[in-house]
């Protein structure tokens, strides 16, 4: 299957492949967005999440809360974000956690986001 | 006989619906967005549809990766906000159009566009906050919605040459129904943003000054933009702009711009936002 998108920089596609292999990784955390399960969750984080059989790393990832990796390994940012909204943590927030920028990402998006120039091929990004 | 009237195009941030909710619509934050869209409310007052057809996105809430059908036209009698894991939005029912969505889905699938059809559905934010930014916080919507969900979740979204023939065959669905209806279509959605990753901020505004030209003016042209460049120009979830072809698509070829705002940020997204009258 071809690829084009493989060399934007700092970017997973959740195309096919991606959503084949995080596929429980996904309804685990899309589950989090009823109350109940939430409760599930809180009471007993790995017997609930146990119920989902995802890979060891993916089950990992997901209880330390490793925003990027769970991308990675199969996860999409619609579904991670509640397990992320669980923890407390908003959209904004968590861009700031998974570019690493914390605080400071609120204030770049305010002051017009991230420029493209030099965000469009992971060529550009090697140089830094 | 039934007709298009108008078209409009619309970011659908959750942060805006947020906002409206809160209260918090005149701040330093969302004072700039929420004016941007007051001329918008006044136009929908003058313009009054009768019927709203929304393209828009589900985020996971109705189909989560269960079931993913990339064209789902809602066919049922009303839609409920959905608990997206804060409690549903406080904002009314949305009222469906029975009726017409059964004579669009007939007509659709004879076109040779194999929708789904949702008989049961609730809606997220990508449907109620566009209603919320050009109707504002009323006790009932002013008048019906029929819904159609595309899928921009998971790769690949429908092309956006797909999404423009979809709208042509929308209209001529619409234009065949038999009682007198005036019918506004929204597009929603975009416009350029990234969630995710170590890119995650990217904003793109030469890049959506043009999408809004080409959609405009030349969408012939512009519904060639393969999905690549939304990617890379737009960012991994500005892709969602496809969904604007499905509007522009039911729309004459020539347009009239009545209204246009952009503004950078609504958390981590450009908003963008059109109002075109068919010549």
């Amino acid at each position: 299957m071809s690829k084009p998108y493989s060399d934007i920089p700092g970017t997973i596609v959740f195309d096919s492949d991606q959503a084949a292999v995080g596929y429980y990784l996904n309804q685990f955390c899309i589950s989090l967005r009823l109350a109940p399960n939430r409760e599930a969750f809180r009471a007993d984080p790995e017997g609930y999440i146990d119920t989902f059989p995802m890979t060891a790393e993916q089950r990992e990832a997901a209880l330390n809360q490793e925003w990027n990796r769970l991308l990675e390994l199969g996860g999409n940012i619609y579904y991670t974000s509640k397990l992320a909204a669980y923890h407390g943590i908003n959209f904004q927030q968590l861009a700031g956690l998974m570019t690493g920028m914390g605080e400071d990402y609120r204030a770049m998006m305010v002051g017009g986001g991230r420029s493209i120039e030099g965000n469009r091929y992971k060529s550009e990004w090697e140089d830094k | 006989m039934a007709y298009i009237s108008s078209g409009v195009a619309c970011s659908h941030v959750p942060a805006l619906g947020v906002a409206s909710d809160k209260g918090i619509t005149g701040d330093d934050y969302y004072g700039p967005i929420f004016r941007g869209f007051e001329f918008s409310r006044e136009w929908m007052e003058k313009e009054r549809p009768d019927v709203i057809f929304l393209v828009y996105n589900d985020h996971c809430t109705a189909f989560d990766a269960r079931v993913i059908p990339t064209f789902a036209l809602g066919c049922g009698h009303e839609y409920a906000p959905a608990d997206e894991g804060w409690g549903p939005r406080p904002v009314p029912v949305v009222k469906g159009h029975r009726q017409l969505s059964a004579h669009i889905a007939q007509s659709l699938i004879l076109d040779e566009f194999d929708i789904t059809i949702m008989n049961e559905m609730e809606v997220d934010h990508g449907l109620t906050v566009p209603m919320t930014m050009m109707f504002g916080q009323p006790d009932e919507w002013p008048c019906p919605v029929v819904p159609l969900a595309v899928n921009v979740v998971q790769y690949p979204a429908p092309l956006g040459r797909r999404c423009f023939a979809l709208g042509k065959a929308i209209r001529r669905a619409i234009e065949s129904y038999g009682e007198d209806l005036k019918v506004c279509v929204f597009g929603t959605g975009g416009m350029s943003h990234q969630l995710q990753h170590e890119r995650a901020g990217l904003i793109n505004a030469e890049w959506d000054a043009r999408f809004m030209d080409l959609l405009v003016n030349d969408p012939d042209r512009g519904a060639e933009i393969e999905h690549i460049e939304y990617l890379r120009e737009a960012g991994s979830e500005g892709i969602e702009l496809v969904m604007w072809y499905v509007m522009r698509g039911a729309l004459n070829p020539n347009v009239e711009e009545i209204h246009r705002f952009y503004h950078v940020p609504a958390s981590n997204t450009a908003v963008g936002h059109l109002i075109l009258e068919n010549r």
